[in-house]
């Protein structure tokens, strides 16, 4: 139903054709979080994956020990903005599930804060998604979601769930914090899957 | 909170007026609105004569039924949408807007904890729009607001916030970083941790805290409010951008 709004030029013409719809792309690193940011020292951290046949918990150096990749991806928030070509470095999911033995298809993500997102487990494998712990060759911030972030970049970035601390199998796909309050269920940045 | 499912409608500017020096009031007509709760927000879409698109998100200063919605806009010099909305657009203009957004920034009459606003400049809107809707609909909850802005000038909503205050129905304290009136019991600067302590409900009221505003304010903010032992899940944010 799109229609002119009088007297609109815009900025930018040569739209880079590796940004989504609605997206414009950013220099800077805006932040979405929906309440006080959490500081959590890396001594404490710890992550847990757990399934219906039992838990598996990592700590920082057991996690960074499962081998740490350098990854460049692009990024899309669903406040409409993105960044291209960032560069990354953190362990892909594929590692942490090599030993994970589940029938589940989906997982929730859950963080410190208690925030949780839910994304299907095929979304997470297949060098789809990492736990990323550094960010343009800097540790992540806490406001970034330091010290460890989930990063899943071919979905919307709040799928990507800061200071993340644990997956959790799930049967079926439920909502998450972000999904129960207004965004979609699956979050396709090219399918503009930005709210219910 | 009312689920009212987003969707995309046309919006018709019925008036626009001047808001501080840099920000503009802008009232739509939207036929199919289907309402929304007070702190919600939704994306304006522009589309030029090329195809060419843009689109952000604004809160909506206006909340319940109705099928008017009033935005105010602050201008980010350079931007590419907001100095249009603040200069160019023109009552009769009609712009897509996409909404409404956001179940969680949002304040719903009933609720009996205190309530703490907490905003920096242009981040009053949704702030404004909850106080507004507690004092129409004479809800008995106590409200408190902290307003962080440049001047006296630069304040949105300022004589509406002035009103509800003087209806009793509003305790609102502002913090003015460049300028202040005369007499006033300070100088100018940033809010601190102190007076934020001193203006602020004390944590064993057990207030909701919203926090609204350019994101260094509001991490700031909300990172005062954690360490001065408010519960982390009682501090909900909503933070505009800008560095
Ligand atoms: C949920 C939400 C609600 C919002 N509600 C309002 C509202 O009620 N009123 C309002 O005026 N704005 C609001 N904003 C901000 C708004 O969406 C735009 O970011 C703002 O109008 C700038 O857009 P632009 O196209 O003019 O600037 P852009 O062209 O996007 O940006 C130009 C430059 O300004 C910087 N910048 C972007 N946003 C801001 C900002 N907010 N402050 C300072 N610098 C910035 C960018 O980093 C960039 O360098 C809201 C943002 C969000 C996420």
């Amino acid at each position: 139903m799109s229609f002119i709004t009088r007297g609109f030029s815009g900025r930018g013409r040569d739209r880079d054709p590796r940004l989504p719809p609605g997206q414009t792309l950013v220099e800077d690193w805006p932040v979405l979080s929906a309440g006080p940011t959490p500081d959590i020292d890396p001594a404490d951290w710890e992550f847990v994956v757990a399934t219906e046949n039992g838990r598996h918990t990592w700590n920082w150096d057991e996690m960074h020990a499962l081998g740490v990749e350098d990854i460049t991806v692009d990024i899309h928030c669903v406040t409409h903005w993105s960044k291209l070509e960032m560069a990354w470095r953190g362990v892909p999911l594929d590692k942490i599930f090599e030993n994970v033995e589940t029938s589940y298809d989906y997982v929730m993500a859950h963080s410190y804060g208690g925030y949780t997102t839910n994304v299907p487990l095929d979304e997470l494998l297949d060098g789809q998604a990492w736990i990323a712990f550094e960010a343009d060759g800097e540790p992540l911030t806490p406001e970034h979601g330091g010290p460890a972030r989930l990063l899943v970049p071919h979905l919307y970035f709040w799928k990507s769930a800061k200071w993340v601390r644990g997956l959790v199998m799930m049967p079926s796909d439920d909502p998450g914090f972000w999904e129960q309050n207004g965004y979609n269920l699956h979050g396709d940045p090219w399918a503009e899957e930005r709210y219910w | 909170m009312t689920h009212r499912p987003a969707a995309w409608h046309a919006a018709t500017v019925r008036s626009v007026s001047r808001e501080t020096a840099s920000a503009r009031r802008i009232e739509f007509e939207v036929p199919t609105w289907p309402g929304n709760d007070a702190g919600a927000h939704l994306d304006v879409r522009l589309t030029a004569p090329d195809g060419y698109q843009a689109s952000r998100s604004y809160s909506i200063a206006s909340s319940g039924d109705s099928r008017r919605v009033v935005l105010a806009v602050d201008e980010v010099p350079g931007g590419e949408v907001s100095p249009f909305l603040v200069h160019e657009l023109q009552p009769g203009d009609q712009v897509e807007i996409h909404g409404p957004l956001g179940a969680y920034f949002v304040w719903t009459p009933g609720d009996e904890r205190p309530v703490q606003l907490i905003a920096g400049g242009s981040g009053v809107v949704p702030l404004y729009a909850m106080a507004e809707l507690h004092d129409r609909e004479q809800d008995s909850t106590p409200f408190r607001l902290l307003y962080s802005v440049r001047t006296p000038d630069d304040r949105f909503f300022a004589s509406e916030l002035e009103q509800i205050a003087a209806r009793g129905r509003l305790e609102a304290s502002y913090v003015y970083t460049r300028a202040v009136p005369a007499g006033w019991h300070s100088a100018p600067g940033r809010v601190t941790r102190d007076a934020l302590a001193a203006a602020t409900w004390p944590v064993d009221r057990r207030p909701r805290i919203y926090v609204c505003g350019p994101t260094p304010f509001v991490e700031t903010v909300a990172d005062w409010l954690t360490e001065l032992g408010h519960e982390p899940r009682a501090i909900r944010t909503e933070r505009f951008g800008g560095g």
